[in-house]
């Protein structure tokens, strides 16, 4: 493949490139420069972020799941460009240094990279901003001082990249819907890439040769967010970022879900549609978006179908897609706010979900009117609980009826023990969150995030 | 300038800017060939067939090593020679080296190591402490023992007596650089080799045996590490090893670095105990004698097993004055990873102990914890009277949590916080709050007495620079900052003025692993010596141009007075070397005081104990399990702190390292005895919002009591156990939604506190 982009202001015209060549690898192996790092390989570690620009803005990304063809028309910045050309430090290096935020220094450039991006953007919650890298030595206190201090520091000229590189075209690249339907159609047996966060693990952990690739990197039309009076549309390849802005205003829950969904690294990545498309059953859209009652929009050459989203999820890595068809949109109608999105992980941030609840249940007159419950991480797929909702439709909205309900989950679930917890657990916490969701009903605080010493 | 200034890390602005180099960022030379491992899939048995056709002709691949290609020593043991680099037939655990390719590219080498074909013998592994006790699984005959006075004839009388047993779980170091060496062949045989290492000279001595030459045809240098924490104590020499063997095979320079599944799959963690115990107490919470049993799963070869549990054992009485004490500990066999050094090394797993007994007593009787600690603490120094000796004997001298803990109740408001937490859980269902209290008291030395000695090579230039080395290894701590300060604290000149240089073995010979947190301790006094040996020499040659007392020369703001004359520092380098004086010196450092018998379990092992406190609160939701901290004060004991600014460092970071190895940081391993949790996807080490939003850590005012450099007290692994609070607040939580003891068990997840809640509410 031929690629083009900027690094560090500066023209790379690349060709015959492996479509899945990382930038980290690249950057370190064929550029040799060193200081972005690798520290886990797998996008949960942050130590490789750098810093991207498109037409949407400045990004932080994982260098070791971005392949380079992502990269096409775009700018890339690594922590050896963060400097002035004369060697000046940016604020974020300078409150580094001066805060004490850099122990061992390994995971340092990564922090460099995603405090920088945070700070050109103008953001400054650090915690979220900041949730994709891990420091071992710190604690994260200095680190989160240095953020503070640089804050205020007016934005170096230099790291403001051009957000837009003439670049060639390639057929695997496409840049529309149509194109895109037009290369799979001619290559079903291709892999498509959206996002590379999960295709991303199956080059560097399963060490697979993947070939053909398709990336959908440059299909604006599939990026396109529609709300209208009756339905939200979210095309396949906006990315999770944009789509918890967009949703925390109509579902709130929804969005907090997506925040703790994955780091701002991964979420800048990371697309619904993927999300969908590769069926696995602790993603943690699904379950939401059934709740909300989703339509599924597939494409296949000029052809198109929809389905309710749960039908979508056949069994464990199987799900209901012909070979060249792809996920075009998702859809789901407007509605009265009433989805609760409960994601249950070791850990609140950048982790995944060991259960993961969304209750969207509806109380008319004191009576449960209608309910849509689905679960990721209880079963193969994600999953509706039938018999819960069965439970509750029609019965008056007290606790009794939430008693009742919750035996309804030995009917629904039999969950699997793993590391990330029992089939005990998993039984036990899925029953607790629908009281949860009746407790948060009545107005009780009901999440350790939003209490204080 | 001052000795004890808040300085930066000397390497900050080489990691803001990404040109600090580690071992992978090392140019490399042309040709440089790069190395994995094909590990064992199963945890125990024989290898019964090898193929490994498809592996050597896989593409790039150069060479495939077995056992039978070793050229002479097959061990990387740090103790036993019980762990072989390879495996020699033999399987002991899943993940275990079987043979290293050797490839043009990393990708190339990890790729091919996959494709090896083994047929094994399976044996049914020893997994569980069950299975390991009644296999008699062990690396000692029988149990160690540690006894003070007649523990169950003092428990027999105690007016009340609990029992109890907690699980507490292994950590993994998730350093953030993984394992990395690169071996580069010189002429005449030599090897150099970089390694990410806390011990260089255990390297240098590995790879000599792995090579078949002297010590001295082996130099091991070492600028930094990505982090340690014990993991690159002793797990780094395979990599060397294997590197300098492929080395010394083909000419070319190896290079081995581990992904981070391969990394968390081979190397060892932290050591999980199960403690149980028995205790007898009065009335008011003192204890009268304490008996635990200590169980731990030490993996498939010794490594640092031994020094690791018997300073658990070391541990068990932490900041309290047991009259009677009884520890048992038992060193299992299994079929895992060799369990190793991990900050703390054991203490943290015998402070756990201890602490949960103390909690479980406030909880029977009633009483806030805080005055139960307090009535079981030791004395404090100086008014030491009666008896004030630790289960093994040592006359604790120097102790500071009186004063400490007093300090740290009223600037962290505690009983004010303590009445309106529960005053929270008496109105909230759903969400409890809890708030705990601990105290740590750490011993201060290598247990095994002879590695308390260090070296250091000092030259001064003729313009007045200072090269700076000695045997302490950096891994994020700060210690090269610590040292130049008092280099250029000797010598009176300003800091840029010494160059701060890699650990290496063809410098300072013979070093101790950068371990124990003696890093200062040793490695400054070292250096002081050196810098003292040159210094004296420099007044010397003035105080007899100037026809005056050497004694009366002064070094100071890079200036020198002798007499009635001042010279820059550098007038003063160039004359002694004009004047032909020898401006180098190696400087040498042995602890005084130590000495311990670990069988018997007598002695003195430390020099002196190094103190912190810490105060938590957690909120915990009870539907769930979930949990969180959100407030964390530390008051922390570095004595004359050497740098105020690295010390709070190694608090703050100690703090949240310990408090994630008891909440989030679950290792998982199942029924085959494969680690299922390798990676951070499924292995959780705190991130950024699980640090406390409210952080106060300051430190503790008070010189060290024994003669230390500058009188400042070792900072790396102590705060690790302020962590302990953490988890104890959660069980203060659990306990406020019953009656029940909540006996929670550690990692503290949100499956763990919800199990710990039905049985407070349910009994179940």
């Amino acid at each position: 493949m031929d690629i083009t982009f900027l690094l560090n202001g500066e023209t790379v015209a690349l060709s015959g490139v492996s479509p899945t060549t990382t930038l980290l690898d690249w950057l370190r192996e064929d550029r040799l420069l060193t200081g972005t790092k690798e520290g886990c390989n797998e996008g949960d570690c942050g130590a490789c972020t750098v810093m991207v620009t498109d037409a949407s803005g400045a990004k932080a990304l994982n260098a070791c799941i971005l392949f380079l063809p992502q990269l096409q028309g775009k700018s890339v910045r690594t922590v050896e460009g963060v400097s002035g050309p004369d060697g000046t430090l940016h604020p974020v290096q300078e409150a580094m240094v001066a805060h004490h935020g850099s122990q061992c220094g390994f995971c340092t450039p990564g922090f460099v990279m995603s405090m920088t991006t945070a700070h050109l953007n103008g953001a400054t919650n650090y915690d979220d901003q900041l949730a994709g890298n891990l420091c071992r030595c710190t604690g994260y206190a200095p680190i989160i001082r240095a953020a503070e201090a640089a804050a205020e520091q007016p934005v170096p000229q230099w790291v403001r990249d051009d957000p837009s590189v003439k670049a060639p075209s390639s057929p695997f690249i496409p840049e529309n819907a149509d194109d895109l339907a037009a290369i799979y159609a001619k290559h079903p047996e291709a892999t498509l890439v959206a996002g590379a966060t999960d295709v991303g693990l199956w080059v560097t952990k399963q060490l697979r040769d993947l070939d053909p690739v398709i990336f959908l990197n440059r299909c604006d039309d599939l990026k396109t967010i529609d709300i209208d009076p009756d339905a939200v549309r979210f095309g396949a390849m906006v990315d999770m970022n944009a789509m918890g802005a967009a949703i925390a205003d109509l579902h709130p829950s929804f969005g907090e879900m997506i925040r703790r969904y994955a780091s701002v690294q991964v979420r800048n990545a990371a697309t619904v549609g993927g999300n969908i498309a590769n069926g696995s059953p602790i993603g943690d859209n699904p379950p939401a978006l059934i709740a909300l009652g989703a339509t599924l929009h597939l494409r296949k050459g000029d052809g198109r179908r929809s389905l309710p989203l749960q039908d979508f999820f056949v069994a464990y890595g199987k799900q209901d897609r012909a070979p060249g068809e792809f996920v075009e949109a998702v859809s789901f109608p407007r509605q009265e706010d009433r989805l609760k999105c409960y994601k249950l992980s070791k850990r609140f941030d950048q982790d995944i979900s060991a259960v993961c609840g969304c209750f969207n249940i509806t109380v008319d007159n004191g009576v449960v009117s209608a309910a849509r419950i689905a679960f990721g991480g209880m079963a193969a797929v994600p999953k509706r609980a039938d018999a819960v909702e069965a439970a509750l439709v029609g019965h008056p909205w007290t606790e009794a009826t939430i008693a009742t309900a919750q035996a309804a989950f030995d009917a629904d679930f039999t969950p699997m023990s793993d590391m990330r917890a029992s089939a005990r657990y998993r039984l036990g916490s899925a029953r607790a969150l629908l009281a949860r969701y009746f407790a948060e009903d009545q107005g009780q605080t009901v999440s350790v995030l939003e209490v204080s010493a | 300038m001052s000795v004890t200034s808040p300085l930066p890390h000397d390497a900050a602005p080489l990691h803001v800017t990404g040109s600090a180099r580690y071992i992978d960022d090392i140019p490399t030379p042309t040709g440089t060939l790069h190395l994995a491992f094909g590990q064992s899939e199963i945890a125990r048995g024989r290898i019964t067939e090898m193929d490994l056709t498809t592996v050597r002709s896989a593409p790039g691949v150069i060479a495939v090593l077995t056992a039978d290609d070793l050229p002479f020593a097959n061990d990387v043991s740090p103790s036993a020679h019980d762990e072989p680099l390879l495996s020699g037939g033999t399987v002991h655990h899943v993940g275990q080296a079987i043979f290293a390719v050797v490839a043009r590219t990393h990708l190339a080498a990890r790729k091919a190591a996959r494709l090896g074909k083994v047929t094994y013998d399976e044996d049914e592994p020893l997994l569980s402490v069950e299975q390991a006790m009644k296999a008699d699984s062990r690396f000692e005959d029988g149990p160690r023992i540690y006894e003070k006075g007649d523990t169950a004839a003092a428990i027999a009388a105690a007016p009340h007596v609990i029992e109890g047993s907690m699980e507490i779980g292994g950590q993994e170091h998730f350093y953030l650089e993984g394992q990395a060496a690169l071996a580069v062949p010189g002429e005449g045989g030599d090897m150099l080799v970089h390694s990410s290492t806390q011990h260089p000279t255990e390297i240098q001595h590995k790879v000599a045996e792995a090579i078949g030459v002297p010590m001295h045809g082996v130099r091991v240098e070492t600028r930094r590490m990505g982090g340690g924490f014990g993991g690159k104590e002793s797990q780094g020499n395979a990599l060397a090893c294997i590197c300098a063997v492929a080395a010394q095979r083909t000419g070319k320079a190896c290079k081995m670095r581990y992904d981070r599944d391969d990394d968390m799959v081979i190397t060892g963690k932290r050591h999980d105990f199960r403690i149980t115990y028995r205790a007898g107490f009065d009335d008011t919470g003192r204890i009268t004698g304490v008996e635990f049993m200590q169980y731990t799963r030490g993996g498939w070869a010794q490594d640092l097993t031994l020094p690791v549990a018997d300073r658990a054992m070391l541990h068990a009485d932490n900041a309290y004055l047991l009259p009677t004490a009884r520890i048992e500990s038992h060193r299992l066999k299994t079929n895992m990873q060799s369990a190793t050094a991990y900050r703390g090394f054991g203490g943290p797993q015998g402070v756990v102990g201890i602490e949960r007994v103390i909690d479980h007593i406030a909880h029977e009787l009633g009483l806030d914890p805080v005055e139960v600690r307090k009535r079981n603490y030791y004395a404090e120094a100086p008014n030491v009277k009666g008896d004030n000796t630790t289960p093994y004997g040592q006359l604790v001298e120097d102790f500071e949590l009186h004063g400490m803990t007093d300090a740290l109740l009223k600037s962290s408001d505690y009983a004010a916080r303590r009445a309106a937490i529960a005053e929270w859980n008496a109105t909230h269902d759903i969400i409890k709050k809890g708030i705990a209290f601990s105290p740590v008291k750490f011993g201060i030395s290598f247990t095994l007495t002879h590695l308390n000695q260090a070296g250091a090579l000092v030259h001064v230039y003729q313009d007045g620079s200072v090269h700076l080395n000695h045997g302490g290894t950096e891994m994020g701590q700060g210690l090269f900052q610590k040292v130049a300060q008092v280099a250029a604290s000797r010598f009176g000149i300003p800091l840029d003025m010494v160059k701060i240089t890699a650990t290496d073995t063809a410098k300072v010979p013979n070093t101790s692993a950068t371990a124990a947190s003696s890093g200062s301790d040793l490695n400054g006094m070292a250096v002081k010596a050196a810098c003292d040996t040159i210094r004296d020499r420099l007044a010397e040659f003035l105080a007899e141009r100037h026809q005056a007392d050497a004694g009366a020369v002064r070094f100071g703001d890079g200036q020198v007075q002798v007499a009635d004359a001042t010279y820059s520092f550098a007038e003063v380098a160039g004359m002694a070397y004009a004047g032909r004086v020898s401006l180098s010196a190696t400087g040498f450092y042995k602890t005084p005081k130590v000495e311990w018998d670990r069988i018997k379990g007598q002695g003195r092992p430390f020099f002196y104990f190094a103190h912190g406190a810490a105060i938590t609160e957690v909120a915990v939701d009870t539907l769930t399990g979930e949990n969180r901290i959100l407030r964390a004060d530390i008051l922390h004991d570095a004595g004359a702190s050497l740098n105020p600014a690295l010390d709070i460092g190694q608090v703050e970071g100690g703090y949240v390292q310990g408090a994630g190895w008891l909440t989030t940081e679950e290792l998982v391993w199942d029924d085959a005895g494969r680690l299922r949790t390798h990676a951070p996807s499924t292995y959780k080490i705190p991130a950024c919002s699980d640090r406390p939003d409210v952080f106060n850590v300051a430190l503790w005012d008070c010189e060290n009591r024994e003669d230390t450099i500058y009188r400042s007290k070792a900072v790396g692994e102590p705060p690790f156990m302020l962590g302990i609070s953490a988890f104890l607040a959660l069980s203060d939580a659990v306990a406020a939604c019953g009656n029940a003891y909540p006996a929670l068990d550690a990692p503290a997840t949100a499956e763990q506190v919800w199990t710990a809640i039905q049985r407070v509410r349910h009994g179940v």
